[in-house]
């Protein structure tokens, strides 16, 4: 399987942000292939987040395009991107906490409900009931895949940890989406649930088809799991490629270091 | 105890307590999803009521059609209201929004007063019997009808909230704004929805009220009655908006009772929710079933 050859599912063309007189981004520049499972690595503040918030439109560039299959999402609104194809988990777990864990996935299929209020109110109406079920049966396929079929019907704000970060997972990938992207997936997790993780990401990538880009701290799982990766410092883009050659790249070293790097970082900042 | 006084007062307690419940909710409906107090919920029973008058007097029309086209009129009052005054305010400080909801009724109360006068108009006769009996108890139908569709709007908002697409996107929202859009919900579409249900359900209210006691500036003191409720019940729960308003109904009949039987204070009723309302924020100030800010510091 050669990825780079396909028609990048998502391309980042120089993607600037500035707060004020932070510069959180500098002309970064990305594209991620169709299947891969693509991660970006840094230090703290490197503006890996971001860079996902640009993407998923919780942050608009300052300047520079994103192109989502070719289509310019720059200026896309939020939940318009979500329709289209790209769906998120959070940093810190954004489940609703007061819903139950089926309520909180269901969320996530807002935009595939066809049914307009007025039919729903008449419950009969268009269907309703035969398109209730069908998403219904997604939604279980997805539970059964993260094994969380115990807890289908407790309070999200309940569980405990490990547990959230697969529901949230679970909501995410309940849009259906060709993109999802991962805010640390990994963090605060023991050892067996990153284990667990792990799988999920590569089973949803191969067997569902999902492209991943993904933020991980956990550099043993990000050099397992990811067919590329890019290296961002100070909101620079500072290496891309196979796990082997970021990690061999002598700019990295120094970023994980933390060496002055003259190359990189802001001359008197 | 003069049971022939108090049940009667009871009854007519729960059912008005029902209403305010409706009331109650369709505020609660807007502070859940956006944070907004509604300064102008009492408006929109106001402005219902003089929209289904008009129908039903100038036009002459019967009062189910009536109804039907003061709930479409209200509807679009206000996806109307949200997308004019409230859209461009998203973003502001939440203080700006409530201050915009006094002015909004503030602009209402005078402009019903402008176009319809300041006397209580009468609706036409809707029911052929003055009273019906009920349980040995004389009650004016409109009353049941009253309580019919308190009852069937709450089944609604249940199921609304519960069972539909759009009530899960409205929690969610309510929950964080970011999260939702992320997930493919219109955050500006769930605040129309919102004001449209809210402005709907509260002038069937508006109209129940207006057809016992005749429309009048006055029917806009619901909007006030409604703090104690919801305040009972916690600011952002449903089911305690209708409880909440369920108790201040009786309460307040309690207190017409109390006043008649022993005090003869007189307006008893009229204050007693207020007071309840300031006990309430003493001991319980998150309400019922309200949710409790943990703050850490």
């Amino acid at each position: 399987m050669n990825l780079r050859e396909a028609a990048p599912i998502l391309q980042a063309d120089n993607i600037s942000l500035r707060f004020g007189g932070v510069r959180a981004l500098t002309e970064v520049s990305l594209s991620v292939s169709p299947g891969e499972i693509f991660s970006i690595i840094g230090p703290n503040g490197a503006g890996k987040t971001s860079f996902v918030n640009c993407v998923s439109g919780r942050y608009s560039p300052t300047s520079g395009r994103i192109l989502f299959e070719g289509q310019d999402i720059t200026r896309m609104r939020t939940n318009r991107r979500a329709a289209a194809g790209i769906g998120r988990t959070f940093q810190n777990l954004a489940l609703f906490g007061h819903m139950t864990v089926l309520e909180n996935i269901m969320v996530g299929r807002h935009h595939l409900l066809k049914r307009n209020f007025l039919a729903g109110m008449a419950w009969w109406g268009a269907g309703a009931e035969a398109e209730e079920l069908r998403h219904r049966e997604e939604v279980e396929k997805i539970i059964d895949f993260l094994e969380i079929q115990h807890v289908r019907k407790a309070i999200a704000g309940q569980l405990p940890y490990g547990l959230r970060k697969r529901v949230e997972l679970a909501r995410a990938m309940a849009l259906q989406p060709r993109l999802i992207l991962l805010d640390e997936p990994m963090a605060g997790m023991n050892l067996e649930e990153k284990e667990d993780m792990a799988r999920y990401i590569l089973d949803l990538n191969e067997e569902w088809g999902m492209t991943v880009l993904m933020i991980e701290h956990d550099m043993g799982v990000v050099m397992d799991i990811s067919h590329r990766v890019a290296v961002l410092d100070f909101g620079r883009c500072i290496a891309t490629g196979t796990p082997e050659v970021v990690m061999a790249n002598e700019h990295v070293k120094r970023a994980y270091l933390g060496e002055v790097d003259e190359a990189v970082a802001e001359p008197a900042a | 105890m003069d049971w022939n006084l108090l049940l009667p007062l009871l009854l007519n307690g729960f059912i008005v307590g029902a209403l305010y419940g409706v009331v109650a909710m369709s505020f609660v409906l807007i502070y859940k999803a956006s944070q907004v107090v509604n300064f102008a919920q009492g408006e929109f029973l106001l402005v219902g009521a003089w929209v289904c008058w008009y129908f039903l007097t100038e036009w002459q029309l019967p009062f189910w059609a009536g109804f039907l086209f003061t709930m479409v009129f209200m509807t679009l009052f206000g996806i109307i209201l949200q997308v004019v005054v409230l859209r461009p305010l998203i973003g502001e400080p939440v203080i700006s929004v409530i201050m915009a909801t006094i002015g909004l009724g503030i602009f209402f109360q005078a402009l019903m007063k402008w176009i319809f006068g300041v006397f209580a108009r009468p609706f036409p006769p809707i029911f052929a019997a003055e009273r019906v009996d009920l349980l040995g108890l004389q009650v004016q139908p409109v009353y049941l009808l009253s309580l019919a569709i308190s009852v069937v709007i709450m089944g609604a908002f249940a199921w609304f909230f519960t069972a539909s697409k759009h009530g899960l996107a409205m929690r969610a929202t309510a929950f964080d704004q970011q999260v939702a859009q992320s997930l493919g919900i219109s955050v500006p579409k769930v605040f129309a929805m919102s004001w449209a249900i809210s402005a709907l359900v509260s002038s069937v209210a508006g109209v129940v009220v207006g057809v016992v006691n005749g429309v009048s500036s006055a029917l806009s003191f619901y909007g006030i009655k409604v703090f104690p409720a919801v305040i009972l019940g916690g600011l952002d729960s449903v089911v305690g908006a209708v409880l909440g308003g369920i108790i201040v109904g009786v309460l307040e009949n309690l207190a017409q009772y109390v006043d008649a039987e022993w005090l003869h204070i007189g307006n008893l009723y009229a204050i007693a929710p207020f007071y309840a309302l300031i006990l309430i924020l003493l001991i319980k100030p998150y309400g019922l079933f309200g949710t409790k800010n943990i703050e850490r510091v």
